[in-house]
């Protein structure tokens, strides 16, 4: 996979996670992508922008138009060095989290996404990519 | 400079024509491409050949000298493709080049076997490798076709159409996979919104079969109307597919079922508040009247 | 501090969402929402969201949530406007939002709320006839 284009966006206030999304949008449009997957990826990037702000203590986004030489796509990596997630499969399990927590959000973001992937661990911090492609 | 070159310089025009005549001792569909256009394409490539060969590279096409060869090829070959040529039709036009050029090379180097075995070797390379540069052009352009093809051929068979007011109805046909499942949801709930309806019938009578994947398509595309404010009725459901969403535990509760279009109609029309009131036949021109008249009463009381 | 506009409308409450809100946004919209409707004996609160083109899970949640505190309140919401593109995205991400009553437009909204409001009237007897 080839990057053709980067840019590292902080998250570190719930304005940051406005502000990424409306760069995801512009990436996406870019990209050309339809009106429905831009929608599914800006609401993707709001979700896990918002873990890495809420949960992980803040983070950055790294993101980047790769291409795997017959498709172009977005891929966004999220990184936080918060408290980490204990209990992945835990964590991917649809749901609600009593402390008013991630609940849909990581879950729901694989959904929207072709390519994902997440690795935490505990007091050392979260990392999750995820790609789409057009 | 290569012997090869010189000959394509020297001889362009007595090439040309003779390259013709090989075309058309090959066969050439005169229904597919005129006398004048099949000359003015051969002489323009021939012509961009001769001028690539010039730069002393003869062998490797790759390369930036023969750019604008390849991509007249392409050109070339992606027209026919969709003309209606076939790939064999299309590669023989290139390598019908071949034997007029070595009937140039061995009258101007009969008397050097060497040199005349090297240059007949190399135009003979060459020559296949701009042959396989068109057909690589060719199947690109199939391919694309194809695909074309298939876009409008999915967008024709997902017609979303208005039955009344505020009802809109999806009549799907075929087999449903995911992409065309999506494209059904999407055109669907856009109609949903420019049509103003609340109710959408999603009529399955010409889907032969339903797996959990469909299903769950579908019933996804039923939350998401709900979500915005119309109401889903699923109508024509085979008896083996209903066996199937009951083998399969698709929870079908939330959603209201019909057998056949037609009662999904009368469910929408009474839900939208209208009624179908019957006219006597026999009195059939004054009764028109006051059927519209009570048509509208019974629209302006329940719209 | 910026702050989301909260129309009357007789004894309803009408407010449109058009910017992309920012978590803090969200959450005063909630509770100036709660307030008005405590403050004027709001029935009906219609939340128009045909300009949003994002809803994600929390302001998703908290869509959710002013439905049910102001059921609580005796008030009736209506949520309108919602872009398939949103419906087709929060299905996926898995957000039911039951309990939340939706319409395609303002005036379908309108019209339910006020089925919803006259239904709610009978069953607590009340005789207030302004809508």
């Amino acid at each position: 996979m080839t990057t053709l284009k980067s840019e590292s966006v902080p998250l570190q206030s719930s304005s940051d996670v406005v502000s990424l999304r409306q760069k995801v949008r512009a990436w996406t449009s870019e990209l050309k992508f339809s009106l429905v997957d831009q929608t599914k990826m800006i609401t993707a990037s709001s979700e896990l922008a918002r873990n890495a702000v809420g949960h992980g203590g803040g983070g950055v986004c790294l993101m980047e138009i790769v291409t795997n030489g017959s498709r172009d796509g977005l891929r966004l990596t999220f990184e936080d060095h918060g408290p980490g997630i204990p209990d992945i499969q835990q964590a991917l399990k649809d749901g609600y989290s009593t402390a008013g927590g991630m609940g849909l959000g990581l879950s729901g973001s694989k959904r929207l996404v072709n390519e994902f992937q997440i690795a935490s661990k505990p007091g050392e911090g979260t990392k999750v990519t995820v790609i789409r492609w057009k | 400079m290569s012997k090869l070159a010189d000959v394509l310089q020297k001889n362009e025009s007595e090439l040309l024509n003779d390259w013709i005549g090989e075309q058309v001792a090959s066969g050439r569909r005169r229904d597919l491409i005129s006398d004048t256009e099949l000359r003015s394409q051969s002489g323009e490539l021939l012509h961009s050949i001769g001028e690539a060969a010039r730069s002393g590279n003869v062998t490797d096409i790759s390369r930036s000298e023969w750019s604008g060869v390849r991509e007249r090829l392409s050109e070339i070959s992606s027209a026919r493709a969709k003309q209606g040529f076939n790939s064999s039709e299309t590669a023989t036009f290139v390598f019908s080049l071949k034997q007029p050029v070595f009937k140039r090379l061995r009258s101007e180097l009969g008397k050097d076997p060497d040199a005349l075995f090297a240059e007949v070797w190399n135009a003979s390379t060459l020559i296949d490798k701009l042959g396989l540069v068109t057909t690589d052009a060719f199947l690109k352009a199939k391919e694309q076709l194809i695909s074309k093809q298939a876009e409008e051929m999915l967008e024709l068979s997902t017609p979303v159409v208005k039955l009344w007011q505020g009802i809109v109805a999806i009549p799907l046909i075929g087999t449903l996979d995911s992409n065309r499942t999506q494209i059904v949801m999407e055109s669907l709930l856009s109609t949903i919104v420019a049509t103003n309806s609340k109710i959408a019938i999603i009529d399955i009578t010409g889907v032969p079969a339903v797996d959990t994947l469909v299903a769950q398509h579908l019933l996804k595309t039923i939350t998401a109307a709900k979500l915005m404010g119309a109401e889903c009725i699923l109508s024509g459901i085979r008896p083996q597919i209903a066996q199937t969403i009951v083998h399969l535990g698709i929870n079908l509760t939330d959603v209201i079922t019909k057998a056949s279009l037609a009662d999904a109609l009368a469910l929408a029309l009474q839900k939208t508040g209208r009624t179908v009131v019957k006219t006597d036949r026999a009195n059939q021109k004054s009764d028109d009247k006051s059927a519209a008249d009570n048509k509208d009463n019974a629209e302006k009381k329940g719209a | 501090m910026e702050r989301i506009p909260i129309l009357r409308m007789g004894n309803f409450l009408l407010v449109t969402i058009q910017v992309d809100m920012h978590d803090q946004l969200a959450l005063t919209l909630q509770d100036d929402l709660t307030s008005a409707i405590s403050k004027n004996s709001a029935r009906g609160v219609l939340i128009d969201i045909s300009s949003l083109e994002i809803v994600d899970s929390f302001i998703g949640r908290m869509l959710a949530n002013i439905s049910a505190m102001a059921r609580i309140l005796d008030s009736q919401t209506v949520l309108v406007g919602m872009q398939p593109a949103v419906a087709i995205t929060l299905v996926e991400l898995g957000m039911a939002m039951p309990g939340v009553r939706t319409a395609l437009n303002v005036e379908a909204g309108m019209e339910l709320l006020r089925e919803l409001v006259s239904a709610n009237r009978l069953e607590t007897g009340d005789d207030d006839s302004e809508v």
